[in-house]
């Protein structure tokens, strides 16, 4: 089986199903000649032309704007957004329309969508270029909002989303791009969506991360499995519709939580998370949950970087005071 | 002291502030002439002319992106976005610019802006004229979030959202703009911002609202009789006023919060959590959300299902007690 | 009433017609249109500082470059090829007018009191860069694509209702036109008459994208007249064009005469930033034409024709630009460590309870391993 950084993993999805189904086509921003910033699209033009694999002008709610005409009209557009700082100008797009169309035309018509962009921080990139917005997404309804944290789920995830039937906000942890490589399998499988995945099992803390807070989820793990602490960690994968089953079963069964991730904390997914297992699990709970975020600030550029990322040593702290309650 | 609606105290207060300041403008679609579609900024035109109470062409994006080079350059702009749903196409620049400047040119420039809208469901109103956005500004670092549910208070926040040095989303719960009267102040007043209200003092269950919901929380209170609500309006989302919050539920050891956005990952999460971090020891029942479901608001034949009304807040209120 | 509209004739106007003409005073080979560089108003003394500025930047640039190479600065934007249409605008700003950067401006910021140190703090990642002196009347640089022609339309616009004459400019590329903002900008600026100058540096690619993909218009100067405003296209390589372009636009702008749109036709020599490779999307014929067209080759062949310019003159100044940038990029490796408080300050005016627990939190967990960071 070849192995693929995450990157090679999306590349390899997106030929996979372009190559299974003439409806898809990518479009954006430098995903044609150029392959895409990050190499996500490259070749694709040479194998499917420009008509399927499209440079579009720079413009991210023209971008949106127009992939949801032709989702309408037969074609299953894979819109790329260049970095996730650059989602805002489509806001309009994603919420008030991709989002809306089946319940507002009372399903006849449906938005067979996916929006892919790099997202979060960790490289060192300029401004507006390492945002962690899964929350705007994750408040609206009518959006899917899938987020890998390995090659493997990756490319299988990304095929779930393309097949969808409804519109995935789909963010890449450009972190992890070129971080590892995994055995991804040639052609079709998929990853479904609304699945999370138990990445470690264990009984007396459960861990809940995604995207590129994933690696520090499982270091953390593996390093306080040495003081004898035995941790759960949950890949959401899928933030919604959310896997609210695996979530609970863990809880019910450590009785305490830690939610690991790079968003500003308020209001951020992980008081959703914690929100859902004060609703269905508060009597199991022995210990306040934590919450080990990003703290309420705009990500800083690479200097101090670093110290905002919630890192290890801090999901390790974060562990431990949730067992010394 | 005259009575006035909501919207009348908004309109005060604008003309309060304006009078003072000759800083502040008003802008936005149909404000000027028209006097905004809800009146909001009724005969301002009159008084300060064509650049203090400016007509804009109708793109929001245009509205709040001209709106920060003006607050950059000295002016104290209150832009009205016309109602909650256009507020998207302004998205970009409230929260990659907006609510970045002062953190991203480290204190260099900041921004007196005030971006006001009608905020919320209940009237009836076409699609993308009802929504409840809160909880995108107040994940968002840098915006102030305020709502205020009283004419009073609407007047009293304006003003303080004005001459706040920075960017304030101010949200007016339209169902409430006409709703009632209330004696207000003339002239100039302040309510801090970042201060919840205490409505109502109570022992048995804390009550955490805010906008139209604070209303209609009173009404359940009302249908409850003997139970002894503490109903907490927090007027300002961001920065929260975490410690009335604590200091009410360590006291109770229940917590129902109600708002009419969706629930998933909204403020009403946010709470249930900042609840459950700081006063678990102290929690006698799982906190309650009483909210929106997860779907956009249905159109006027079936709004009154979704909006959380004083029967579900009741229900609400019975559930913590009977945990 | 109803009848008269009823028997009015169907009328059809022509609603103007198109001629765009590029301005251009000064010839490759450094030979100018004397009569139009002596009606600029520029001294010598005017003309030399340009060059020195352009050449300055040129230095810094390929400093630049090779700093991000050698793992010692972030992702930066070179600016090469560009230096005319910085030099040029920004030498026709008054003090209190305002520029609205993008990204790739480091130029025309530093021309206006900013420093070169500045630009490398920015780019090797502190946000201290941004810190704009007071009294600068320099906007933030901005990242997300043209929306600062806004921003610019509000400051130009402040500045007509507080009775003032200082003017707007804002700095975007020809990708820039394809983002709704840029239409709102130009539309509001019609409207409101705001002295605000959009200059478009049109470098021929956003990223790998060609100009001609990224609009079906002939010039971008064009759009202007949509908007009931004033579009002009310069040699953008051609510092004297630019000059009188943009002086004549600001004036225009301080006597009321509202906005202008100008095009100002150059390329972009390197890279769209250090994580690009030009090689993947144009032919290097291409480059190697436009580097014939070189602004700062061009302005040297005049200074040199006309007099004012030897090679002494030419090594004393690369001498002095290479040492200012040296000296700029000792400071900038020797930066004090930023403290953490940076990532709280600055959010709001005055810190809530969030950001100084969870700045609190962090203070405790960097204390708990010796000051800082645990290294993993």
């Amino acid at each position: 089986m070849p192995q693929m950084t995450i990157v090679q993993a999306i590349n390899d999805a997106l030929r996979t199903e372009m190559r299974r189904d003439p409806t898809v086509i990518v479009m954006g921003e430098d995903v044609g000649v150029n392959g895409g910033v990050f190499r996500a699209t490259e070749n694709l033009i040479k194998e499917f032309g420009p008509d399927r694999s499209i440079d579009t002008p720079l413009a991210e709610s023209g971008i949106v704007g127009t992939a949801i005409g032709m989702a309408l009209n037969g074609l299953k557009p894979v819109a790329e957004i260049q970095f996730d700082g650059f989602m805002p100008p489509a806001f309009d797009h994603i919420i008030s329309h991709a989002a809306r169309i089946r319940w507002r035309t009372r399903g006849r018509y449906y938005v067979p969508l996916v929006v892919r962009a790099p997202y979060s921080g960790g490289i060192r990139s300029p401004e507006h270029h390492a945002e962690s917005p899964e929350a705007y997404y994750a408040h609206t309804p009518g959006l899917k909002v899938v987020i890998p944290s390995n090659p493997y789920d990756a490319k299988g995830l990304l095929l779930a989303a393309i097949r969808d039937p409804d519109p995935v906000i789909y963010l890449e942890p450009k972190r992890l791009y070129r971080a590892f490589r995994q055995e991804v399998p040639e052609g079709d499988y998929l990853v479904p969506l609304g699945k999370a995945h138990s990445a470690r099992e264990g009984s007396d803390v459960t861990l809940i991360a995604w995207g590129a807070m994933m690696p520090a989820a499982l270091s953390a793990a593996e390093k306080i499995a040495s003081q004898d602490i035995s941790v759960e960690v949950i890949d959401l994968r899928t933030l919604i519709p959310l896997d609210s089953e695996t979530v609970l079963e863990s809880v019910k069964k450590t009785g305490r939580l830690v939610i690991l991730h790079e968003a500003p904390k308020t209001c951020g997914f992980g008081s959703e998370l914690a929100a859902l297992v004060n609703d269905r699990a508060f009597e199991h709970l022995k210990a306040p949950i934590v919450r080990v975020t990003g703290p309420d600030t705009t990500i800083p550029l690479a200097r101090l970087e670093d110290y905002y990322l919630p890192d290890v040593g801090r999901c390790v702290l974060g562990i431990q005071r949730v067992l010394s309650y | 002291m005259p009575q006035m609606t909501l919207i009348q105290a908004i309109n005060d207060a604008l003309r309060t502030e304006m009078r003072r300041d000759p800083t502040v403008i008003v802008m936005g679609e149909d404000v000027g002439i028209n006097g905004g579609v809800f009146r909001a900024t009724e005969n301002l035109y009159k008084e300060f002319g064509p650049d203090r109470s400016i007509d804009t062409p109708l793109a929001e994006s245009g509205i709040v992106g001209c709106a920060i080079g003006m607050a950059v350059n000295g002016l104290k702009p209150v832009a009205e976005i016309q109602f909650d749903g256009f507020m998207p196409p302004a998205f970009d620049h409230i929260v990659s610019h907006a609510a970045r400047l002062r953190w991203r040119s480290r204190g260099r420039f900041h921004l007196p802006l005030v971006i006001r809208v009608p905020y919320g469901g209940g009237i009836r109103a076409l699609e993308h004229h009802s929504e409840a956005p809160e909880a995108y500004y107040v994940h968002t670092p840098g915006l102030k979030v305020v709502i205020p549910s009283s004419p009073y208070d609407a007047k009293g926040l304006l003003i303080s959202a004005i001459r706040d040095p920075d960017p304030v989303i101010f949200f007016e719960p339209k169902r409430l703009y006409r709703a009632f009267r209330q004696e207000v102040p003339e002239g100039e007043y302040v309510i801090p911002l970042g201060k919840a209200n205490i409505v109502q003092q109570g022992t048995d269950v804390t009550v955490i609202s805010w906008g139209a919901m604070v209303r209609v929380c009173l009404q359940a209170m009302e249908q409850l009789g003997s139970v002894s609500v503490e109903l907490l309006d927090l007027r300002t989302l961001a920065p929260l006023d975490i410690e009335t919050v604590w200091n009410s539920v360590t006291k109770t050891g229940r917590a129902v919060i109600v708002q009419e956005a969706p629930r998933t990952c909204s403020l009403a999460s946010e709470l249930t959590a900042l609840i459950n971090e700081r006063v678990l020891l102290q929690l006698q029942a799982p906190v309650a959300r009483v909210t929106g479901y997860d779907t956009h608001m249905p159109y006027l034949s079936m709004e009154q299902y979704y909006l959380p009304d004083a029967g579900r807040v009741k229900k609400g209120i019975e559930r913590v007690l009977g945990f | 009433m109803a009848k008269s509209l009823k028997t009015k004739p169907r009328k059809t106007a022509t609603v103007t017609s198109l001629d765009i003409e590029m301005l251009q005073i000064l010839n490759l080979d450094g030979t100018a249109q004397q009569d139009e560089a002596r009606e600029l108003g520029l001294t010598n003394d005017d003309i030399e500082s340009l060059y020195r500025w352009m050449v300055t930047a040129r230095i810094f640039d390929e400093r630049a470059l090779a700093l991000q190479r050698q793992g010692r600065l972030g992702t930066y934007a070179p600016l090469s090829g560009q230096e005319a249409c910085q030099a040029g605008s920004a030498y026709a700003l008054r003090p209190e007018d305002w520029i609205f950067p993008s990204y790739r401006e480091h130029l025309a910021q530093v021309m206006r009191g900013q420093r070169w140190l500045d630009i490398l703090t920015y780019w090797g990642g502190s946000e201290e860069g941004n810190r704009v002196p007071e009294g600068v009347n320099n906007f933030t640089i901005s990242i997300p694509i043209a929306t600062q022609t806004l921003h610019a339309v509000g400051a130009a616009w402040a500045a007509k209702i507080k009775g003032e004459t200082s003017c707007a400019i804002v700095y975007f590329g020809d990708g820039a036109t394809s983002e709704g903002d840029f239409h709102e900008a130009l539309n509001f600026a019609g409207v409101f008459q705001t002295p605000t100058v959009f200059f478009c540096q049109n470098n021929q690619y956003a990223i790998s994208v060609p100009r001609t993909k990224q609009t079906a218009s002939e010039t971008i100067a064009q759009k202007a007249i949509a908007y009931g405003i004033e579009g002009v296209q310069v040699d953008g390589n051609d510092v004297f064009a630019v000059y009188k372009a943009t002086k004549e636009a600001l004036e225009k702008g301080r006597n009321g005469g509202g906005p202008t749109l100008i095009e100002a036709v150059t390329y972009r020599l390197s890279h769209h930033t250090t994580a690009d490779d030009w090689t993947r999307y144009r032919p290097a014929e291409e480059v190697e034409m436009w580097k014939q067209r070189d602004p700062i080759k061009r302005l040297k062949l005049y200074l040199e024709r006309q007099g004012l310019w030897n090679a002494d003159d030419e090594a004393k100044l690369l001498e002095e630009a290479k040492s200012e940038i040296a000296q700029t990029v000792a400071q900038y490796e020797n930066l004090p460590k930023r403290d953490v408080e940076d990532i709280f300050k600055y959010i709001y005016a005055e810190m809530p309870w969030n950001l100084r627990e969870q700045l609190q939190e962090l203070k405790e967990y960097l204390a708990e391993h010796g000051g800082d960071l645990p290294k993993e």
